[in-house]
């Protein structure tokens, strides 16, 4: 039972914001007049809600300088280790290097063709050749990577956002071959000698799990935008696909949008004005 | 019977405390491994799978061909497949322990492997395939060993071996077909992405299997006294004939499929192991040289004057084996995740420590499979003495 309350625990966590807002969180005296035992949960009314959470970039915002700020704003927030970095010899004095291609990158620039594989085009329009597009987890309705998953450390929360259960990957990494975007990372070694100041909002992982974007799931719980859409300065919108009144879905109806790799019916919840 | 296993000849027990020695080493570096996580490989965030899954898919298929002497013997009544059913089902005793370490070794967390079990998911293939996996162990172990306890007291074997060995047939295409659902249900890896993965799989485990089996019954003669017949490894390396002949047209339909089709998104995986992409061309010489030696060796089983030649068999089996190897484990995953699905060429070779832990992993399967093949030969032996 424990196990499994925690698991409820992080399922409830972006509706309910538990312990993370000022509003009470748990009311253990509750039950008297139910004769119900139990805990209830209350909502932290601050936090932000959504049938369906997606994404809209705008690229014709997006410069190298907005690309490295989310990059950059994401990964210090989450704790994502840096490589190049080298660590303290004190804390760490037997910390290896790690290999190429073996780096954790939640949100990252790629250019048009490796964003867009089969939108190859050789007469693509020019501006389109050095324009860093941001690709990060794609939150798919049909998730291939939650299918693939053997244990649900990977799951699908009701608000559309996928995310992990870090205590609970066993790291077999099948759900980095499920994912059709790349969006995956493993971690090959202890990331925290890489850390180079913890951020105390958000748990290091440990080495052996898998790991990708939250849509900030910590961050919605608390009223709060994600990182990315702070630091882009208008390029990145967050909200709810499903409200046809939000923002995005007012965004999505006023520009031509495309999604990556759409054909394969995962159904992404990142749109890219272009 | 177990205590056949502790009485042997000087040779005997020089190859054990070899293969202890050999799976030593690989423990030892296993432990760096398990301390400092799979940075030791040479895997990376796109190709997340290496050697070791390579080697599980390759050996879940020679565990599978051990049907190959299973079916003709229980289902045909083929007798002189009577003695070697066993050794059939002891190999792939020895496989499926092998495909289970290597699950083990490529888990970022092993201390966690219980939760597949603790959160069992039917939506995922590794629920199935955890499930058939284990199960053909369990019935070749029981199968086998009843069998083999039976045959040294001389009595009937219990009644209940023949309906457990009849399920293992199932079983057996069973782990192969799910093994090859892992791949072939995932959206975004076009090389991966073909219905005829799974019957692919089966030819070319229906090669490997009885291929290292017929290798295995000329050790078995060479050292003891015990004879499979010439007879029974003549129709095996007919069955070993027909399997990689569908292994290679298979192969040959894939091959049509990507290049007349022209699906980028499908063709430059086969592109990338046959001729190198954007100048990336580390599997080249692997794959001609399997395509070498499978067909080479198809020829060699065709021509019956070749074929029955008792110099050229081993050498023949030894080839498609091989040719199979490569075809199965590397091809498979370098195929399958270059390039990577942003279609970066991002290439993947084992580390020494890499391939050493995977040595001892097939030292282990090599041990069980000394044990067994003791056992079986020493009790033939006695039975017919």
């Amino acid at each position: 039972m424990m196990i499994k309350s925690r698991r409820s625990f992080l399922k409830v966590a972006g509706i309910a914001a538990i312990g993370m807002g000022a509003a009470p969180v748990m009311n253990l005296a509750a039950s008297e007049s139910h004769g119900n035992a139990g805990p209830e949960i209350t909502k932290n009314e601050e936090s932000l809600h959504a049938k369906r959470w997606g994404m809209v970039i705008d690229t014709s915002k997006l410069t190298e300088e907005v690309a490295e700020a989310v990059n950059k704003a994401c990964h210090k927030a989450h704790n994502v280790p840096d490589f190049t970095i080298t660590p303290d010899p004190e804390k760490y004095p037997h910390a290896r290097t790690i290999r190429d291609g073996q780096e954790i990158k939640w949100i990252w620039p790629e250019h048009f063709h490796y964003a867009f594989p089969d939108k190859e085009d050789e007469f693509l329009a020019e501006k389109f050749h050095d324009l860093p597009f941001l690709v990060t987890c794609n939150h798919c309705k049909n998730a291939p990577c939650v299918q693939a998953c053997p244990t649900q450390a990977t799951f699908k929360r009701e608000d559309g956002i996928v995310i992990m259960d870090y205590h609970r990957c066993i790291g077999c990494r099948f759900c980095m071959a499920a994912c059709p975007y790349g969006s995956r990372n493993f971690n090959f070694m202890d990331p925290r000698p890489f850390i180079e100041e913890t951020a105390p909002g958000f748990p290091t992982r440990t080495k052996g799990v898998v790991e990708k974007c939250n849509l900030c799931a910590e961050r919605l719980a608390k009223g709060e935008q994600p990182h990315c859409v702070e630091a882009s300065e208008g390029a990145i919108v967050v909200g709810d696909l499903e409200d046809p009144e939000s923002k995005i879905r007012h965004l999505l109806a006023e520009h031509y949008t495309i999604r990556r790799k759409q054909s394969l019916g995962t159904e992404p919840s990142v749109y890219y004005i272009v | 019977m177990l205590e056949i296993a502790f009485k042997g000849s000087k040779k005997y027990w020089l190859w054990i405390v070899l293969l202890l020695a050999v799976i030593g080493a690989g423990a030892i570096a296993y432990v760096d491994q398990f301390l400092n996580g799979l940075m030791i490989t040479g895997m990376s965030r796109d190709v997340s799978w290496g050697f070791y899954i390579a080697n599980f898919t390759f050996l879940v298929g020679v565990a599978a061909g051990g049907v190959m002497v299973v079916i003709p013997y229980y289902l045909h009544d083929y007798e002189r497949f009577h003695r070697i059913t066993i050794l059939g089902e002891f190999l792939a005793v020895a496989c499926l322990i092998m495909c289970l370490l290597f699950i083990v070794v490529d888990l970022g967390q092993p201390t966690r492997m219980l939760n597949v079990l603790l959160y069992p998911t039917p939506h995922s293939m590794l629920f199935y395939d955890m499930i058939v996996l284990n199960g053909y162990l369990f019935l070749n172990i029981v199968v086998g060993w009843k069998v083999l306890e039976a045959e040294r007291n001389q009595v009937e074997p219990v009644w209940w071996t023949k309906p457990l060995v009849l399920v293992s047939i199932p079983f057996a295409i069973g782990i192969h077909t799910v093994t090859a659902y892992l791949y072939c249900g995932l959206p975004g890896r076009g090389f991966w992405l073909t219905a005829i993965l799974a019957p692919r799989f089966l030819a070319s485990a229906f090669a490997a299997g009885p291929a290292f089996l017929i290798i295995l019954c000329y050790i078995i003669r060479k050292f003891t006294k015990f004879d499979p017949g010439w007879e029974a490894m003549q129709t095996l390396s007919k069955i070993v004939c027909y399997a990689i002949i569908a292994n290679l047209f298979f192969f040959a339909c894939e091959c049509f499929v990507v290049y007349y089709s022209g699906i980028p998104s499908h063709l430059a995986h086969t592109q990338y192991l046959l001729f190198g992409l954007h100048g990336h061309n580390m599997m080249v010489p692997w794959m001609w040289s399997s395509l070498g030696l499978m067909g080479l060796g198809a020829i060699f089983l065709l021509i019956p004057k070749l074929r029955n030649n008792h110099a050229l068999l081993p050498v023949t089996c030894a080839m498609i084996f091989f040719g199979a190897w490569i075809d199965k484990a590397l091809g498979m995953i370098a195929g399958g995740f270059v390039p990577s699905p942003l279609h970066h060429v991002t290439e993947y070779a084992p580390t020494l420590q890499e391939g050493i832990i995977a040595l001892g992993v097939y030292g282990a399967g090599l041990f069980v499979l000394t044990i067994l093949y003791k056992l079986a030969t020493t009790v033939k032996e006695e039975v017919r003495g």
